[in-house]
C-alpha cells in the first residue's frame, strides 16, 4: 500500500515585503484509500501545502521533506512528480488556447503511463467519464479551459483525476464557487475516483458543505502554516457549529 | 490650427520642436502617404525614414537602388478548372488595377519588371490554386504579380515561395463585387534571402478577402500588406504568422483601409522569436475613413518569445475619421512563456520540452486554422515543430 509523508515541511514565498513564511512545519501522512480532509481558515497556508506537494516554483521550501513510499518527492521535477501519482486538482485552472481538449487529455494519459492507450477503448473511457461529469461531448474539440465557467473548470479537474488514475489527490478547493448541483456531481466523481483506484486523498476546503458529500475519515485543522489539532469527522462536524474563532488570536477575530 | 506656446510669465516661447512649422509636420493620415511608381520620385532611403527605421536597410541597398532583373521566373503550379494563369506585359491594364508604390524599393520594383504574372478566377465554382514558386536565384530581380477574382467568384491561392531568393516584389489583388478570396502568402526561403513584398488589395462591394502572410524562412523578409476596403458591405481578414529563429528579420507592416460604408475588418498577427538575433517587427495600420460609416475593426499583434536574445516590435495604430462606427480596437501584446501553463501541464506528467511545443503551437495554431485549406494547415503544423525543435531555417 502506498503511502504520502509531509514531514516537518517549512514553505516561504517571495513577496515585495521580502520572504514570507508561511508553513512553519508540517506534519501528516495519507495511507492509500483515505481521505483526510484540511481545513482552516483563509491564509492559513492550505494552498501552500497543495502548491509544495505539486511542485509550483512559487513556493520555496526552507526544509523537511515529502516521501511518496520512501520516495523524495522534493527533488523531483513537476512532471515527475505527476508521474510519480500525485494529482494536483487546482482552484484556478488557467487557460491554454489552441490546445484541444482531447489532444491535452491523451497527451496526459501517454505520459502519464509511459505509453499512448489504445485509441479505441480511450475514446470510450473519456466520454463515459465526460457522461458521468455531466460534461458535453463538445467539451473535446474546446481549447484547455478556454472559456470554461468556473463549475466547468472545476468538471474538468475532476474528469483529468478520472482518466488520469493517480494515488494520490490534493483537492485545492475544488468546492469554491460551485453551486449546490456542480458540487454533487463533482464530489461524486472523486468518490467514483476513491473507490476505483484506492485513491488517497488530500482535501483541502474553507468549508464543511462538501463534507456532506465526501466523507474524510481524518480532519485536520490548518492555523498559521501548522496544524493545530486532529481528529475524526466529528472535528468538521464542531468546525461546522464553532467556526474557527477558537483557533484564532482574539485580535484575528472580526 | 497653431498649438505654438508663446512667450509668458519671463518663460521663453518654446519652439515646439518647429512643429508648428505646417511645411514641417510630416503625413499624418496614413492615406496621405506618397505613392509612385518611379522609384525617382522617392527621396534616397538613409534608413532613419518611418517606414524604414527598423529594417536592415545596409542588407538591402541593391533591392531598394540597384538595378534589378524583371524576367519572368520558373513556377510550379497547381492547376485547377475555373481559373487562367498567363504572363502578360507590363501594358496590360490588370497592372495597377489594385495601388501604387508607396516606398523606393516597391516603385524600383514596379519600374523594373518585364513580364507580370496574371492569375484571374472566374465562374461560379470555387477554384483552388497553388504554385511554388523556387526559381528566383539570389541575384537582384524584380517581380509583378496581379491577382483578379472575377465577380461573385469563389478562390483560393497559395503563393509558396522556396529557395534562394534577393527579390522585391509587388502583388496586387482585385476582389470584384460579390467574390470570395483566400491568398495565402507563405514564404519558406533559404537561410540567406531577401525578400521585400508590397501587397496592394482592393475589395469590393460585398466581396471578402482573406490574406494570410505565413513568413517562416528567409534572412531579411518584409511583406507589407496594404487592403482597402473599397467597396460597401466589404469584408477583409489579414491574417499573419511568424516564426524568427536566430539572426533573420521578419517584418511586416498592415494597413486597413476602411473606406465604404458597413465594413468589417480583422486584422492578427502572431508570431514566435527564438534565437540570439531573432528579431520582428509588426507595424499595424487601420485607417477608418470619413464615408466608412458602420465600420466594425479590430487589429491585434501577439508575439511569444522564447529565448533571450530576441526583439520584437510591435506597433498598432488607428485612426478613426467618423465617429459613426459600430466599434474598433486594437491589441498587442509581447510576451515570454505563461508560467501557470507549463506548470499546469507538467503537473499532469508532460514532460517540459512538450508542455513548451504544446503551448507554442496552439498559440499560433489559432491563425493555422484560418488558412481553409487541411493539407497546408497540417504541413504547417509540422513546419512549426520543426522550427521550435532548432531544425528549421
Amino acid at each position: 500500500m502506498s503511502v504520502l509523508e509531509v514531514k516537518d515541511l517549512h514553505v516561504s514565498v517571495e513577496t515585495e515585503q521580502g520572504t514570507k513564511q508561511i508553513l512553519k512545519g508540517v506534519d501528516l501522512t495519507v495511507k492509500q484509500g483515505e481521505i483526510h480532509a484540511i481545513m482552516g481558515p483563509n491564509g492559513s497556508g492550505k494552498s501552500t501545502l497543495a502548491y509544495s506537494i505539486a511542485g509550483h516554483p512559487k513556493y520555496h521550501v526552507e526544509s523537511g521533506s515529502v516521501l511518496l513510499d520512501g520516495a523524495e518527492v522534493l527533488t523531483m521535477s513537476v512532471d515527475e512528480r505527476a508521474r510519480a501519482g500525485i494529482f494536483l486538482a487546482m482552484q484556478y485552472p488557467v487557460e491554454i488556447p489552441g490546445v484541444r481538449m482531447t489532444d491535452f487529455l491523451r497527451t496526459a494519459k501517454t505520459a502519464i503511463d509511459g505509453e499512448a492507450p489504445a485509441i479505441r477503448s480511450w475514446i470510450k473511457e473519456v466520454n463515459e467519464a465526460m457522461k458521468s461529469l455531466r460534461m458535453d461531448k463538445s467539451f473535446g474539440e474546446r481549447n484547455v479551459n478556454e472559456g470554461f465557467s468556473g463549475g466547468e473548470k472545476k468538471r474538468h479537474e475532476i474528469l483529468q483525476l478520472e482518466l488520469l488514475k493517480p494515488k494520490f489527490a490534493v483537492l485545492d478547493e475544488t468546492d469554491s464557487g460551485l453551486d449546490v448541483d456542480a458540487l454533487k456531481i463533482v464530489s461524486e466523481g472523486v468518490n467514483r475516483a476513491h473507490e476505483a483506484n484506492d485513491l488517497g486523498v488530500l482535501l483541502i476546503t474553507h468549508y464543511t458543505r462538501i463534507l456532506r458529500y465526501i466523507k474524510p475519515g481524518f480532519v485536520h485543522v490548518f492555523v498559521d502554516g501548522r496544524i493545530a489539532e486532529e481528529g475524526g469527522p466529528e472535528l468538521a462536524e464542531r468546525l461546522e457549529n464553532e467556526g474557527y474563532d477558537r483557533f484564532l488570536a482574539p485580535s484575528e477575530v472580526a | 490650427m497653431s498649438l505654438a506656446t508663446t512667450e509668458q510669465h519671463g518663460a521663453k516661447a518654446h519652439s515646439d520642436g518647429g512643429w508648428d512649422d505646417t511645411s514641417r509636420v510630416p503625413v499624418q493620415t496614413r492615406s496621405e502617404r506618397f505613392t509612385s511608381v518611379d522609384p525617382a520620385e522617392f527621396p534616397a532611403v538613409t534608413g532613419l525614414e518611418v517606414d524604414w527605421k527598423l529594417t536592415p536597410v545596409a542588407q538591402l541597398r541593391d533591392l531598394i537602388d540597384g538595378d534589378l532583373d524583371g524576367s519572368g521566373y520558373d513556377l510550379a503550379p497547381q492547376l485547377a478548372e475555373g481559373g487562367t494563369i498567363e504572363w502578360i506585359p507590363r501594358a496590360d491594364p490588370r497592372v495597377g488595377s489594385a495601388g501604387s508604390p508607396e516606398d523606393k524599393a516597391s516603385a524600383n520594383a514596379w519600374s523594373s519588371f518585364d513580364t507580370a504574372l496574371a492569375i484571374t478566377i472566374t465562374g461560379d465554382a470555387p477554384v483552388a490554386l497553388g504554385f511554388d514558386r523556387s526559381g528566383f536565384g539570389s541575384a537582384p530581380k524584380a517581380a509583378h504579380t496581379v491577382i483578379t477574382a472575377e465577380a461573385n467568384s469563389t478562390g483560393h491561392i497559395v503563393l509558396r515561395s522556396t529557395g534562394a531568393a534577393n527579390v522585391v516584389e509587388n502583388v496586387e489583388i482585385v476582389v470584384e463585387d460579390g467574390a470570395h478570396l483566400t491568398v495565402v502568402s507563405l514564404q519558406e526561403w533559404d537561410d540567406d534571402a531577401h525578400h521585400l513584398a508590397s501587397h496592394f488589395a482592393q475589395v469590393g462591394r460585398d466581396a471578402t478577402l482573406t490574406h494570410i502572410v505565413v513568413t517562416l524562412g528567409g534572412r531579411v523578409v518584409r511583406v507589407n500588406p496594404s487592403l482597402h476596403l473599397s467597396g460597401e458591405g466589404s469584408d477583409g481578414a489579414m491574417y499573419g504568422l511568424y516564426f524568427a529563429d536566430a539572426g533573420q528579420h521578419l517584418e511586416q507592416r498592415v494597413y486597413l483601409h476602411h473606406q465604404a460604408a458597413n465594413t468589417k475588418g480583422r486584422v492578427n498577427y502572431k508570431g514566435a522569436l527564438q534565437g540570439a538575433g531573432a528579431r520582428t517587427v509588426w507595424v499595424g495600420d487601420v485607417l477608418i475613413g470619413r464615408e466608412a460609416s458602420g465600420t466594425d475593426s479590430y487589429e491585434q499583434n501577439r508575439n511569444l518569445v522564447l529565448s533571450e536574445g530576441t526583439r520584437a516590435d510591435s506597433i498598432p495604430n488607428l485612426e478613426i475619421e467618423t465617429g459613426d462606427i459600430l466599434g474598433a480596437g486594437h491589441a498587442s501584446a509581447t510576451g515570454r512563456f505563461d508560467d501557470e501553463q507549463l506548470f499546469y501541464l507538467q503537473a499532469r506528467g508532460i514532460s517540459e520540452a512538450e508542455a513548451r511545443r504544446l503551448v507554442v503551437i496552439g498559440f499560433l495554431a489559432e491563425i493555422v486554422q484560418k488558412i481553409g485549406d487541411p493539407a497546408l494547415e497540417e504541413y504547417l503544423q509540422g513546419r512549426i515543430e520543426s522550427e521550435l525543435s532548432g531544425a528549421g531555417s
